[in-house]
């Protein structure tokens, strides 16, 4: 739908008094959405009237408003737009609170719409009264009570502002019902332009020059990127590529910014952190100079602070200037939209003159590290390897538009490292809230964004109960997403810490009583498909992606596989476990590390 | 380098700890007085004292006095984390700043006979404080000055008789005709 046309039917409207959900469906119409993802109530019902009386935004009914705030997520990563959320009070909202947090911590923006009792009422603990703006306030970027209809219109422009601007994260709008209903005039976008909140995209020049002269003497350089690159849209993927090319630096990324580089680039040296590569930590660990691009320095990325990367000098571009010298102190703060920081980088690098070093020692050293093939496993002939599957998956759908959902534990870990991301935007993981059942629900939400494309959660069989019913919610609107169970039995990678830090003491982390998923999958009215062997893999994968609609596939993996290499807590980045040091693993594990998450 | 301690990370050093006073101007909205004092107790910093009024009625804008501490990256981060609520506009440190003017304004009860009302009062003019309220057998002092004076005259008072206290929290302003 194009956005001319919605604003020539809008501006009819300008100047005339409509009611309250009308201004929202109206203003939501000009912000270009096309898709809500919401579950009515009461307090909502005047917004739903207005939905059904128009025909240019579509609704998806989801089954729990959790599923609503992940598919909005899916929607949003996938497509680099803002997600919109509408639910109702109290449970409504208290139910999407999960999906809002996991948008707040991984900056995804959504503008999450949540009726409320009227305006009366609020404060007398009336019938599904929660306090929205209490219980969200540390939830979401920003939140809204709108206590007027005439406050209405400029809220919601606000909203998606914020929600899309800065580092970009979630918005809740609390709108009672009375102001639903109530009438104002209508204004129409383009009253409301000069926000107040406006933060810094361009960088600092002189910032950037003093980088590019520390980078330019470097001898053991590395870049460290995440999601902002992500955030900032192709343009910045591609100025980060191109960086790379004229540089030649080894570069690694966070779980949240896989794809920006594409893995088959040869100086990709593949995820860094707990269960990232042994050349992409000890890479930073040794490095003299470290270039971060829209990443957070997060306990999961570096490991033990006092020992991460102790002999490099650090440059940090982020949008959000608390996240400049948070976790780790750095040499060079940059605050700036990462796009435009790498353009401007590279420019001042192609300007920059002088002799630069040999980065062929380096390159030899992180060539040495490379032949460890820490991601390697031994495979089996008779038991399905996790890793193995997510092999076959890859080469299976690589060729086709593919995006990757996942919930969270080991399936997640594994998708990661051996799912091998060309492109930005199509993998979608719970990265800093870690929150299991947020695959399957965004796959939907992805799915709705790019109808034709092959959309797969990789998920756990833990996690996938926790929104399994969502699956309901992709049959209802013809959305084909696969999902991929990696049955283990197990909520592996709880097992795995047990096995690691607790005495192999395996409390309350079996799958007890799993359904049978094929049957499940039957009754929801989709297709269901199980896998027992390794040489069925092929053949039920290719099943899978042929089959015209949603598919739950039950693949019965390796039940004591665990995930290496692994950073154990406590440790730094040159002290990995890999899989042969399995011997002594108790001994490896401080005491001091057993508290730490 | 001082860096923080982590999950990862449990540092026996003991940092330095700084005291300053912040002025953050916000949007005078409802709940953004909620926002700010949210954001310290998630992020697990102190407050020592808070005032907050409406000073420009006109433009909507109110300020915040927060006395707080913590090492100096802890301050780094509690101003950049305000910076992050979108209702406000502007945060002034006024740690070090030897133009920084502090007053704090207290209300102090004392009830007592003979030689300790004598004394209270006697104190209570060498601080130049005022008595607002007096009985047979009580002064209510009002007394302004800096934190520490308060400090002093309230200890002084205890073993005179004291009662009650009552204090605003910190007031903060530059010397000079210049605006911060
Ligand atoms: C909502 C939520 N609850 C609990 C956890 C803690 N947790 C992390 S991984 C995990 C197990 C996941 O098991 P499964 O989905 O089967 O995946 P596997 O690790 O076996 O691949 C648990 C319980 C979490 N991340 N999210």
């Amino acid at each position: 739908m194009s956005s001319s046309k919605n604003k020539s039917a809008n501006d009819k409207l300008i100047g005339t008094e409509i009611s309250g959900a009308e201004i929202i469906v109206n203003a939501l119409r000009e912000q270009g959405v096309d898709t809500i993802f919401g579950y009515p109530g009461g307090a909502v019902l005047p917004i739903y009237d207005a939905l059904y009386q128009q025909d240019y935004i579509t609704h998806v009914l989801v089954r729990h408003e959790q599923g609503a705030s992940h598919m909005a997520e899916g929607y949003a990563r996938s497509t680099g737009k803002c997600g919109t959320v509408l639910v109702t009070s109290g449970p409504g909202v208290t139910n999407a609170i999960t999906g809002i947090v996991d948008a707040l911590l991984d900056s995804i923006p959504m503008v999450v719409l949540c009726g409320q009792v009227p305006t009366h009422l609020i404060g007398t603990d009336a019938f599904q009264e929660a306090d929205t703006t209490g219980l969200t306030r540390s939830a979401a970027k920003h939140n809204y009570l709108v206590k007027s209809v005439d406050d209405l219109e400029g809220i919601i422009h606000e909203a998606y502002h914020i929600a899309t601007t800065g580092r970009p994260g979630p918005v809740v709008i609390d709108i009672p019902k009375d102001v639903q209903f109530g009438k104002t005039i209508f204004k129409g976008k383009n009253s409301y332009k000069d926000f107040e909140y406006d933060p810094i995209t361009e960088p600092y020049m002189p910032a950037i020059k003093m980088a590019i002269d520390l980078l330019a003497k470097a001898k053991k350089p590395v870049i460290y990127t995440g999601g902002g690159i992500i955030n900032a849209g192709k343009e910045a993927s591609e100025a980060l590529r191109e960086f790379v090319k004229i540089t030649n630096f080894p570069i690694t990324s966070t779980l949240m910014g896989l794809g920006a580089y594409p893995a088959s680039g040869k100086n990709w040296l593949g995820m860094l952190g707990m269960h990232g590569s042994y050349e992409a930590n000890l890479t930073m660990h040794d490095c003299d100079v470290m270039l971060c691009i829209g990443a957070r320095f997060d306990d999961r990325v570096t490991g033990r602070l006092d020992a991460f990367s102790p002999n490099s000098k650090k440059i940090h571009i982020d949008i959000e200037p608390s996240s400049i010298n948070k976790n780790v102190q750095v040499d060079i703060g940059i605050v700036a939209d990462a796009g435009i920081a790498t353009k401007a980088l590279v420019e001042e690098w192609k300007n920059h003159k002088g002799k630069r070093p040999n980065l062929e020692p380096w390159w030899n050293e992180i060539n040495g590290w490379r032949a460890r093939n820490s991601f390697g496993y031994k495979n089996s002939d008779d038991i399905i390897i996790p890793q193995f599957a997510i092999e076959r998956l890859y080469e299976l759908t690589k060729d086709r538009e593919t995006y990757i959902t996942t919930e969270v534990g080991l399936h997640q870990m594994w998708a990661a490292q051996h799912y091998h991301f060309e492109e930005p935007n199509r993998w979608m993981t719970s990265g800093g809230l870690g929150t299991m059942g947020y695959g399957l629900p965004a796959a939907v939400g992805v799915q709705k964004a790019h109808p034709d494309a092959l959309v797969i959660d990789i998920a756990g069989d833990a996690s996938v109960q926790m929104t399994m019913q969502e699956i309901s919610c992709a049959i209802q609107y013809n959305l084909p997403v696969k999902i991929f169970i990696m049955n283990n039995e197990w909520m592996g990678m709880v097992r795995q810490w047990q096995q690691l830090l607790h005495g192999e003491r395996y409390s309350h982390s079996y799958s007890h009583s799993l359904p049978d998923f094929v049957k499940m999958a039957e009754a929801f009215g989709c297709l269901g498909l199980r896998i027992d062997k390794p040489s069925e893999l092929d053949a039920k994968i290719k099943e899978m992606i042929d089959y015209d609609g949603p598919v739950i596939v039950d693949c019965r993996v390796s039940k004591i596989e665990n995930c290496f290499p692994m950073i154990p807590s406590g440790k730094a980045h040159n002290d990995m476990l890999m899989p042969d040091d399995l011997g002594d693993i108790g001994s490896v594990i401080t005491d001091a590390g057993k508290k730490l998450v | 380098m001082n860096q923080p301690a982590s999950a990862y990370f449990i540092s026996e050093e003991k940092p330095e700890i700084i005291r300053t006073t912040l002025a953050v101007i916000v949007k005078n909205e409802p709940g953004v007085l909620g926002r700010v004092v949210g954001l310290f107790s998630a992020r697990g910093y102190n407050i020592e004292s808070l005032t907050v009024a409406e000073t420009d009625h006109a433009k909507h804008t109110s300020r915040i006095t927060i006395v707080t501490s913590g090492t100096s990256a802890t301050l780094a981060q509690i101003k950049a984390q305000l910076n992050r609520i979108v209702p406000v506009k502007r945060v002034i440190d006024f740690h070090g700043d030897s133009d920084a003017l502090s007053r704090e304004l207290a209300l102090i009860k004392v009830a007592g006979k003979g030689d300790d009302r004598v004394e209270s009062l006697r104190l209570a003019d060498a601080f130049k404080a005022k008595v607002l309220d007096a009985g047979l057998e009580h002064f209510t002092f009002e007394l302004t000055g800096s934190s520490k004076k308060l400090d002093d005259f309230i200890s002084m008072m205890k073993p005179l008789g004291l009662v009650e206290v009552s204090r605003t929290g910190v007031a903060t302003i530059r010397r000079g005709k210049g605006k911060v």
